[in-house]
């Protein structure tokens, strides 16, 4: 059954998208040096926030899931590293194109975060597989929270290593965030809260749907089919 | 692990076509290297516990769980310091880098570096035996995790190996490693011993 949140979560992402996407195409001055291109910035960085605090949250729930030992800890631990992980691959695409308008080059090994990124996107590819390697259920959630705090903590130090590792002979694009104009500021602000909303719903959809699964597994088998 | 390390190094020669590697390339031939043969090692670092009941044999044990982590990275650490002992010498004799006077830093580079390997490669593998292809999931969740270790080892050795004279700036030939490198492999260490320090008691309930 549908729980009010859901509504009024989808309903303010709706209205949140609605105001996004104009804002960026008509209220956000266009970059001197990249033109049009530069505004794939408003969706590119936004969805990389997100997607790193998602990876970030899947580490917190996994550690309320050892300490509780509640099963609801460990889905929700699971749609947050599985939404991030969409969420990632959006990062990777988009940050190939802007790259490739910008540099002409489809993939830049100088670019630290992005770099970074596909280091942690690698890491967090693995997850499906190892949880559904291991059968026994509670020993995959376990093992499954166990590995999410680990590469939880991995995502901050994996930054660190690559930005000391790369020699900036590309402009720093993505640095520059301190001192942007405020018309773009703004609609930055506003694209993060989008995509914030966007997470949040698209979460709420999936873990709807598993515990839905789940309910509905439980009563056919108390029924006796299947 | 160590005959591997050696026959990697053979099939470098064939597939780079050299027959000396300097500076950047020196350093990632022997960090790969290195990484792949502990890869290995990781893989059979718990299957005897599986199949003969070593865990079972612990947890009945009136000891803090925490002592195998600690006994595995050790023996994992161990291991590694075995198979250096033979890969470096084959290294320096099959792909003859300039060591000069940095074989110091190498070594402080390598036991850095080991410790990492061996943290994360204990608690990969303790996480792996109980899968189904724990074979090649080991080394799938471990080498992401183990890039840090790679970036800063491979950097800080890069200029040990480098050609005396070849050039100034990038690859100059130096005796200790950068700093920074040094840092990053003991903030590493550090932090994922702790990480692993405190969630390896999850991994060994029934």
């Amino acid at each position: 059954m549908p729980r009010p949140t859901l509504r009024t979560l989808s309903v303010l992402t709706v209205l949140a998208f609605c105001v996004y996407l104009p804002l960026v195409f008509f209220y956000a001055p266009i970059e001197a040096e990249e033109g049009f291109v530069q505004k794939i910035f408003y969706l590119h960085v936004p969805l990389a926030i997100v997607s790193l605090c998602g990876f970030v949250l899947g580490g917190l729930f996994a550690i309320a899931h050892l300490r509780t030992r509640e099963s609801k800890w460990d889905l929700r631990s699971y749609v947050a590293i599985h939404m991030s992980l969409i969420f990632g691959i959006g990062v990777l695409v988009t940050g190939s194109i802007w790259a490739h308008a910008s540099w002409g080059h489809w993939w830049v090994w100088s670019e630290p975060t992005l770099v970074s990124f596909l280091i942690v996107m690698l890491l967090y590819a693995t997850y499906q597989p190892l949880r559904f390697a291991i059968e026994d259920p509670e020993r995959q959630a376990r093992y499954a929270s166990v590995f999410a705090i680990v590469a939880g903590a991995f995502v901050p130090m994996n930054f660190l290593a690559v930005r000391l590792s790369t020699s900036y002979l590309h402009p720093r694009v993505l640095g520059s965030t301190s001192n942007l104009p405020a018309p773009m500021g703004y609609t930055f602000l506003v694209s993060l809260l989008a995509m914030v909303l966007l997470f949040a719903t698209l979460c709420m959809y999936e873990l709807a749907a598993k515990r839905t699964r789940i309910l509905l597994k439980s009563r056919s088998r108390i029924l006796g089919y299947q | 692990m160590s005959l591997f390390a050696v026959s990697t190094f053979v099939v470098f020669h064939f597939a780079l076509n050299r027959t000396t590697v300097s500076g950047d390339l020196a350093a990632g031939v022997l960090w790969v290297t290195l990484l792949f043969a502990a890869m290995l090692g990781v893989n059979r670092l718990f299957v005897a516990d599986a199949e003969q009941g070593g865990f079972d044999g612990l947890l009945l044990a009136p000891v803090d769980r925490t002592a195998l982590l600690i006994a595995k990275a050790l023996t994992l650490g161990a291991c590694l310091i075995v198979l250096e002992f033979v890969a470096v010498p084959a290294f320096a004799l099959l792909l003859s880098p300039p060591l000069g006077g940095g074989v110091a830093g190498l070594v402080a580079v390598l036991a850095l570096a080991d410790i990492g390997l061996a943290v994360i490669g204990t608690l990969i593998a303790a996480l792996a035996v109980h899968t189904r292809a724990r074979d090649l999931l080991g080394p799938l969740l471990a080498l992401p995790l183990l890039v840090p270790v790679v970036i800063g080892a491979a950097r800080a050795s890069s200029p040990l190996l480098a050609a005396a004279g070849a050039g100034a700036g990038a690859s100059a030939h130096a005796a200790w490693p950068a700093a920074r490198w040094l840092l990053l492999l003991g903030l590493y260490d550090l932090v994922f011993g702790l990480i692993a320090y405190a969630v390896f008691d999850f991994l060994l309930e029934d």
